[in-house]
């Protein structure tokens, strides 16, 4: 078996892989990137070629301009893969949003996987997370600490219905980000039987539709300029989080204001964010979805990214499990989680 | 515990007042005695349970969990209860209600050796919101945003009763406070404090922002850097109570023996001392004394106490707070000489001509325990509060030194995710940084964002929240005085440092020498 530390480079600015002469999720402008989803702090723009899904492609072409013509940017449904410089890369669902995966490199005899972000709870707007059996697991931990317990989802839309029928004259407006959280949360509420229309912010629009493009339904989205104050009150308004104490939100009457944020758990954070209604929803695996998960793949060695890495290096140190913290850098894009 | 714990989450997520006002008041009409009155009195941190504290929760909850994992989640949550509510875990099958006035029987009868087990049994039976909510009510330190002032409002409003009389009993009687919900139901009588010595609300002063001031209208007194005290003598009991109306007189027994008059004071608890020929030593010498809750004989010898009188609230059963501070002042003259002057003197009043002769005395007052003017309206009555015009406090220009930022950590609470805590340097003789104090305020919001970044900008080491930065950073440090310290490798401790300004444009080797400080001991 080869040694991973003589083939794959941990960076500050990403993972390299050196056989293949190959970034994952490099934070500059790199000859050839491997994406494993369509956020910011994954997923740049002015790459020489991209390896992804083609949902995540999808999203760069809308987000970052990427050119999904171009053939050096190539498309890899879920199983399926890729092989350069003697490394055979392949994407698996991971969860987190639509089109993320995990990639796995297989390369003399050694598998590691990275997981980008995942979660393991369902979301009706992508594929499960697959356990992917490796030596190395490259796992991220935005919420590695045991204080992170997301309850069960259908709990917190039930919270946010129950607010909009209580105060039938305001609007409930709710701080989702614009891949993904926002997406799910409009997902959930149909699942939940909320079918008027969810008004929404502009900066929401070209991802929703983007989403119901690819087979998710959303049922029927209004955008917030083109409605009337009136007609918003007892009615769910989605906005990026920048938007909720912004003067925008006045055009709506008298919102109520929540934030769907994992971090929306701990009350001194959502007090930070003036919130009047936390909802903890999440695309991120809370501390038993990374403790669980780490158990399930039983890698000989765990790295550990971004987030609370000390916590979850404590826990594979308590469990006797071999692990290392990984500093990359630019990998606190807080206002997905 | 449910709806306590609902109403606490309410608070904690609604910034107006009026709506806090208005949570608090409907809780107030629909909860019955005692619940209520405990859980108001948990609301404005009137509770204390001496054998649970924040280190019986951290003790308990190393029995359940990982030592480690218990520091870096609270590192990050900011707060020891919620960390603990957070991280217990939940317990199998039904759990029967824990009630408000339960948990207080139950944390009121706990002795130091079965706290934590009755804190466990507790906790077993609640929510991860009802364990918040307990471990806030078990600890104080809510954070909830409201003061006791709203809580005595809400209390007025929920019965229709005047605020003026809830803030006077309110102190005189205690959790969980049955006459007084019977008084404000009309259930009986406003309750009669004639034999209570009971606390009055302290006048307080605002800052003087005017130019000039007529020192025909106003009299000027030095401003003590001591702690304001309240002395009452009612029925047959002596009582010392400080700022927020907390009683401290077991920390001073020797005043409330010499206290023997029927009068109720306002003065400044100060140590005697020798120190440039005042009658007072620095504040310094005064922690020695305060927040004990018993004092040897050798405390007493080496600090002891005394009382600057400055205002006179009540003698011989007369209340004299509705009379101008001209009628007081004279009855407080007359009054002071009736006790011990080896405990009790007269805070003079400064004879200045006029304003500029004023401004003249301030700039030169040395004495360590003077920290400025006072200004009071001769005409005005003792009321409660921060009223405007009335009172005035002019302090002496803070000292100033230009430090190095060397340390910084994260903060409590709201600023859990921030590094608000900022721990500074000046130079020695050798040309090393030696820290001289530690700071978390003086600046604005956008300088706390601009601190925090240039704090993860430039981290050298991580020692758990702590992180080591260049020292690259001038901070401008203001304090009130400095002192010697054997606490500090500096040799040098600042009495209330803070952030004046961020000297962007100085470079580091320009900051201040620690030999420049030390001039500046009082």
């Amino acid at each position: 078996m080869a040694q991973a530390k003589t083939w794959i480079e941990p960076h500050s600015g990403g993972i390299y892989v050196k056989p293949a002469d190959l970034w994952i999720d490099p934070s500059r402008p790199v000859e050839r990137a491997a994406v494993t989803h369509g956020h910011a702090d994954h997923a740049r723009s002015g790459h020489g070629a991209v390896f992804a899904t083609p949902e995540t492609l999808a999203i760069m072409a809308l987000r970052y301009g990427v050119d999904t013509e171009a053939s050096h940017n190539q498309a890899f449904v879920y199983g399926d893969g890729f092989e350069r410089g003697g490394v055979r890369f392949s994407f698996h669902p991971a969860g987190h949003v639509l089109g993320s995966a995990q990639i796995l490199m297989e390369y003399a005899g050694e598998r590691i996987v990275v997981t980008g972000d995942y979660k393991r709870r369902p979301d009706p707007t992508c594929a499960p997370f697959e356990v992917v059996p490796c030596d190395i697991f490259v796992t991220e931990a935005t919420f590695g600490l045991p204080v992170f317990r997301h309850p069960p989802t259908s709990g917190e839309i039930a919270k946010l219905i129950g607010a909009v029928r209580a105060e039938p004259d305001r609007s409930v407006l709710v701080g989702a980000y614009a891949l993904g959280k926002a997406q799910r949360v409009i997902a959930e509420l149909r699942g939940a039987g909320w079918d008027a229309p969810i008004f929404i912010h502009g900066a929401l629009d070209r991802m929703c539709a983007l989403y119901a493009m690819h087979g998710v339904d959303l049922g029927e989205l209004r955008l917030v300029s083109e409605a009337d104050k009136g007609e918003m009150a007892g009615q769910i308004v989605l906005a990026p989080p920048s938007a909720l104490n912004d003067r925008w939100s006045r055009r709506l009457p008298d919102p109520v204001t929540a934030m769907a944020s994992g971090w929306m758990r701990v009350r001194q954070r959502a007090r930070q964010r003036m919130v009047e209604l936390p909802l903890v929803i999440s695309d991120h695996a809370d501390w038993d979805e990374l403790t669980t998960t780490i158990a399930e793949v039983n890698p000989a060695e765990s790295w550990i990214t971004h987030g609370s890495e000390d916590g979850l290096l404590r826990w594979c140190e308590l469990t006797q499990r071999k692990a290392r913290a990984l500093h990359l850098v630019g990998r606190d894009l807080e206002e997905e989680a | 515990m449910k709806r306590f714990a609902a109403l606490i989450d309410r608070l904690v997520y609604t910034r107006s007042r009026n709506s806090k006002l208005a949570l608090i008041v409907d809780y107030l009409r629909h909860t019955p005695d005692p619940d209520r009155g405990w859980a108001i009195a948990a609301l404005t941190e009137s509770l204390d349970f001496p054998a649970v504290k924040a280190g019986t929760v951290r003790a308990l909850l190393a029995t359940r969990i990982d030592e480690q994992l218990f520091r870096l989640s609270r590192h990050f949550v900011g707060d020891t209860a919620e960390t603990a509510a957070l991280l217990w875990p939940d317990a199998a099958g039904p759990k029967a209600d824990l009630g408000v006035t339960e948990a207080v029987e139950a944390l009121s009868a706990a002795t130091r050796s079965d706290a934590p087990a009755i804190l466990a049994a507790l906790l077993d039976r609640l929510d991860a919101d009802g364990r918040y909510a307990l471990l806030k009510l078990a600890l104080g330190g809510m954070r909830v945003g409201v003061s006791a002032r709203l809580a005595k409002q809400a209390f007025a409003q929920a019965f229709a009763v005047p605020v003026d009389d809830v803030e006077e009993l309110w102190h005189a009687i205690p959790p969980p406070y049955a006459p007084l919900f019977a008084w404000g139901e009309g259930r009986a009588p406003r309750p009669d404090l004639a034999d209570v010595a009971f606390f009055r609300p302290f006048m307080l002063a605002h800052p003087l922002e005017e130019e000039s001031i007529d020192l025909a209208d106003y009299a000027a007194e030095w401003k003590w850097d001591g702690i304001r005290v309240q002395i009452v003598r009612g029925g047959s009991e002596t009582r010392i109570y400080s700022r927020g109306g907390e009683e401290i007189s077991g920390a001073f027994p020797e005043l409330v023996a010499a206290f023997d008059q029927d009068a109720v004071i306002d003065g400044e608890l100060l140590v005697r001392g020798d120190v440039q020929g005042g009658e007072a030593a620095s504040f310094n010498a005064l922690q020695q004394r305060l927040g004990r809750k018993t004092v040897s004989k050798k405390m007493l010898a080496d600090y002891p106490a005394f009382v600057r009188v400055y205002d006179l609230l009540a003698v011989d059963g007369n209340d004299l707070r509705a009379l101008p501070w001209t009628d007081r002042r004279r009855q407080l003259e007359a009054f002071v000489p009736r006790l011990a002057d080896s405990h009790f003197d007269l805070s003079q009043v400064i004879d200045a001509t006029d304003f500029d002769d004023l401004a003249e005395r301030r700039a030169g007052a040395r004495d360590a325990a003077i920290e400025g003017v006072m200004l009071k309206r001769r005409d005005a009555p003792y009321v409660a509060g921060r009223r405007a015009g009335l009172w005035y406090k002019w302090k002496r220009d803070p000292l100033v030194a230009d430090c190095v930022m060397m340390y910084a950590q994260r903060g409590n609470g709201r600023r859990a995710s921030f590094y608000s805590d900022y721990t500074f340097g000046c130079w020695s003789d050798a040309g090393e940084l030696l820290p001289v104090g530690k700071a978390y305020s003086g600046f604005t919001d956008e300088e706390l964002k601009w601190l925090d970044t240039f704090v993860r900008d430039n981290t050298l080491n991580r020692f758990g929240p702590v992180r080591e930065v260049e020292k690259t950073l001038v901070l401008e440090v203001a304090f009130d005085s400095i002192h010697a310290s054997k606490r500090h490798k500096s040799g040098l401790a600042m009495r209330f440092p803070r952030i004046s300004r961020i000297r962007r444009d100085k470079p580091a080797e320009e900051a201040d020498r620690i030999a420049t400080l030390r001039a500046m001991v009082t």
